[in-house]
């Protein structure tokens, strides 16, 4: 199985205008990428779909917004993927 | 319908989580600024006007799920099929349905049928923003109750 970093890169590419190979680990969605805000709720979608969760892009934001986590701690691919694979992970846990 | 004031639906016959039916009818040609010009002589339903009857049965949906504390706004319109002509008068069913329900976001799809035939359908996206006014949140939830949703009254 590709890593995560790897399926969404590709899933970026597939859904914006993005080259595949400029996608790097990183990569700043958002600032590297160009990729707006429209272009961004798509590839959530992309990711949603693809890994089964629920990205939770508007608690992100309002971590960036108060201060309490640097931007890149979600937009850069490398800590996207991260991020990405501990809601995989939170998903699969058992609940107790 | 109330084109010229982009009232679309008519009607809200049937919504739970995951689906709404709605009902509206186009309104006549005479007298009717919209079909005054499109088109002259032929009066037809503009293919985006559909669209919006869509968008606006996604967001009723989005709307109920949300308990009507957050504004649905439409951010992106795909694969839009307009597979038949509408007339005035001609009676319409809109269906919207729940595809994903991402964070601040939803993906519906819209459908319209006439006489049990498709008209139309569309996959949408929709932003589920914070109300900007208390007055248009108190009108949203005003207008939902005349199309005949259950709504409470916020805590």
């Amino acid at each position: 199985m590709a890593s995560a970093f790897d399926r969404i890169a590709d899933l970026i590419a597939e859904t914006s205008d993005v080259p595949r190979e400029k996608i790097t680990p990183d990569s700043h969605v958002i600032d590297d990428l160009g990729i707006d805000s429209l272009d961004f709720l798509d590839i959530v979608f992309a990711i949603d779909k693809e890994f089964g969760i629920k990205v939770p892009v508007e608690a992100w934001t309002q971590e960036v917004n108060a201060g309490r986590a640097p931007a890149e701690n979600f937009f850069v691919m490398k800590n996207l993927a991260i991020r990405v694979e501990e809601l995989v992970a939170a998903k699969q846990a058992p609940s107790v | 319908m109330r084109l010229e004031y982009f009232e679309m639906i008519d009607r809200i016959t049937a919504v739970d989580d995951n689906t709404l039916t709605a009902e509206c009818t186009v309104p006549a040609a005479e007298g009717n600024p919209v079909f005054t010009g499109h088109l002259p002589s032929f009066p037809l339903m503009p293919g985006v006007l559909l669209i919006e009857t869509m968008a606006q049965a996604s967001g009723w949906l989005l709307l109920h799920r949300l308990n009507f504390t957050r504004m649905p706004l439409l951010a992106s319109v795909k694969e839009a099929k307009l597979r038949s002509f509408v007339l005035p008068e001609a009676s319409l069913e809109v269906h919207a349905t729940l595809v994903h329900d991402g964070s601040g976001y939803a993906v519906t799809t819209g459908r319209i049928t006439s006489a049990g035939k498709k008209v139309c359908e569309v996959e949408l996206t929709l932003r589920a923003l914070p109300f900007p006014t208390p007055e248009l949140a108190a009108m949203v939830r005003g207008r939902a109750r005349a199309l005949g949703m259950a709504v409470a009254e916020p805590a």
